[in-house]
């Protein structure tokens, strides 16, 4: 069944990315795309670099950073049970903001480079929660202290973001706020793909301890699982997840969220099938979403925050709304 | 176990336990709440480390085994025990197996055997593919155990199987216990429920962390027994049929202290006094 079902996942993945190329201002064909694509050098040069330059490499970011916040999601819900629980319930996208908005206030960008400061800062915003949550053995103190220094760092970056009104930096900052893939390019594919790869693998091969999780600490012990140390450990994986994310499109809600629920609808809660299939349903999602930002409202772009707020929103509602029935 | 006083934190729960379990041997721990039962069984389970003394599992003491091998070998199920997500029985039950399993956790088909035999065990086999939240109280239960089970142990630790199942369940699971220690498990299981411990061969009557009585019913099961231990007054009989001890309590008529300077008043005996025959004072 959940075999079944990846390999569908698969193949709409693949037929997403290949269909969002072909969306956007320049009219390219289907028969265009294959030989640019199996043919680069026959191919016409304006119409290879849009695609192998500009669309390609967008819509590949998209699937990953969109399967790197599903993974990290489904994978928080798993810790914490709670159905609120997201990529960023630990305060992950408040601390990318506030550093990348910190550097690109303070001028340092020459030294530091965004996508690395926004990186610190999302790290740094988590060693902070988990410090602070870690005496409470249950989930909840985390989760609390995550949304206190959460919304004490979104305040910081409004701060900054107020303070630097009207000048031309604002615009940068509110990119990393609401998210984009303004930026994509191969390099970003390729360092993001270096985390997302192993992670799968590694959490895909914890998938059944993560299971034992849901017994509760006692009876995860009983199976022989140290749950203290599988939390922490799953906490690492996830934060360095989202935190290579957000570096390369700033931060990107709903997906993480949004993508692990329906899968567990579908497959039901076993990780070992819901995780693969969360990554892939998260990375179709942000491929559309994102053809959606580029098109809506074209030429002008919409952030693909706002696109993934729009449908994840009620999305939730329906999912609560379902739930309360 | 030797010697053994444990507890969280200040509170001190268990105080100087002795006791030595044999292979095969089916257990009843009972006692009053918070007289350390649940306690008992996670000292057992090395889930909780003893502030002094030492439990050995086959002479080697626990604490030098990691809790990983303790938990191949003793299979443990927690009071009322739960999971967070509404998995399949079966795949509950592939979660018991998880201690023999290493990285990337895949089923070998030894590993499906003992999925396979300990669904069997309990009477699951056909339910392999329900969602838990579909299962009726005492098939949730049983679920729960065949978990522990699928790990074959060498020991069951059941913290209250039988609370909160109808009759028929509740004979089920001592039944199966009865199978198990036939093929060399040991059981032990705690109960609130002194009659249906009293079917188990041997008890362990806990009060106040302290180790009251150890033996069988007749043994265990004094009128001055269960005085001490729950502060409650209670006729203990013999069943002529079964030939197996019966305890009933009696209401405390006014607030419980004096119930005992009235022993000679028998409201029990009085209130069951057409049929005499089926319970004989002891």
């Amino acid at each position: 069944m959940s075999l079944r079902v990846l390999l569908v996942l698969v193949l709409v993945a693949a037929g997403s990315v290949f269909g969002a190329i072909l969306l956007g201002p320049a009219k390219i064909r289907p028969g265009d795309l294959f030989s640019a694509l199996f043919h680069p050098d026959e191919a016409p040069r304006a119409q290879r670099l849009i695609l192998w330059e500009m669309r390609f490499p967008r819509a590949a970011l998209a699937f990953t950073v969109g399967a790197a916040l599903s993974l990290s999601g489904g994978v928080m819900q798993g810790i914490f049970h709670n159905p609120l629980a997201s990529p960023y319930v630990l305060g992950v996208a408040g601390g990318a903001a506030a550093g990348a908005a910190a550097v690109i206030a303070l001028g340092i960008r020459e030294t530091v480079p965004v996508p690395l400061g926004a990186f610190l800062g999302a790290l740094g915003a988590v060693a902070l929660v988990y410090q602070l949550g870690k005496r409470a053995r249950a989930g909840t103190a985390l989760i609390l202290a995550g949304v206190a220094v959460g919304s004490l760092l979104s305040a910081v970056t409004s701060f900054i973001i107020f303070v630097s009104a009207g000048d031309k930096r604002l615009v940068e900052i509110v990119f990393w706020t609401m998210g984009s893939f303004v930026r994509a390019d191969w390099p970003r594919v390729w360092l993001l793909g270096a985390v997302v790869g192993p992670s799968l693998v590694i959490l895909w091969g914890l998938a059944r301890r993560i299971n034992a999780l849901a017994l509760g600490d006692e009876g995860a012990q009983y199976v022989g699982v140290d749950p203290v140390r599988l939390r922490r450990f799953l906490l690492l994986i996830t934060t360095s997840l989202t935190a290579a994310s957000v570096s390369v499109c700033g931060t990107v809600g709903f997906v993480g969220l949004v993508a692990p629920h329906l899968v567990r609808l579908v497959l039901g809660p076993d990780h070992r099938g819901l995780l693969p299939a969360a990554a892939l349903c998260g990375g179709i999602l942000l491929v559309w979403a994102d053809a959606l930002a580029r098109t809506v409202l074209a030429p002008v772009e919409l952030p693909v925050g706002v696109i993934t707020a729009f449908i994840g929103g009620p999305f939730f509602l329906w999912l609560l709304w379902r739930r309360q029935r | 176990m030797e010697k053994v006083t444990a507890g969280y934190g200040d509170r001190v729960v268990l105080r100087d336990v002795e006791l030595e379990v044999r292979e095969g041997e089916l257990l009843s721990v009972v006692g009053p709440n918070g007289a350390g039962k649940t306690t008992l069984l996670r000292v057992i389970a090395g889930v909780l480390r003893p502030l002094r003394g030492m439990v050995y599992l086959d002479g080697r003491p626990i604490s030098g085994l990691s809790s990983r091998e303790i938990s191949k070998r003793i299979g443990a199920v927690a009071q009322d025990p739960g999971a967070n997500f509404d998995f399949t029985v079966g795949e509950l039950v592939e979660l018991g197996r998880l201690p023999h399993l290493r990285f990337p956790d895949r089923l070998g088909p030894k590993d499906r055997e003992a999925v396979e035999r300990a669904l069997g065990l309990v009477g699951l086999a056909d339910l392999k593919e329900r969602r838990l939240s579909s299962l009726s109280g005492g098939e949730r239960r049983r679920a729960f155990i065949a978990a522990a089970l699928a790990r074959e142990p060498e020991v069951l630790l059941l913290d209250e199987p039988t609370a909160h199942l109808d009759i028929k369940a509740q004979l089920e699971l001592i039944r199966l216990f009865r199978d198990w220690t036939g093929k060399g498990i040991t059981v032990i299981a705690t109960t609130h429920d002194l009659n249906l411990a009293a079917t188990f061969p041997r008890i362990l009557l806990l009060a106040e962390g302290k180790l009251l009585g150890d033996g069988d019913p007749r043994a265990v099961f004094t009128r001055e027994n269960i005085r001490r231990a729950f502060g409650v007054e209670a006729e203990v009989g013999i069943d002529p049929r079964t030939r197996g001890i019966a305890v009933r309590y009696l209401l405390p008529e006014d607030g419980g202290q004096g119930a005992h300077d009235r022993r000679e008043d028998r409201p029990f005996r009085h209130a069951i006094g057409k049929k005499p025959d089926i319970f004989e004072a002891e």
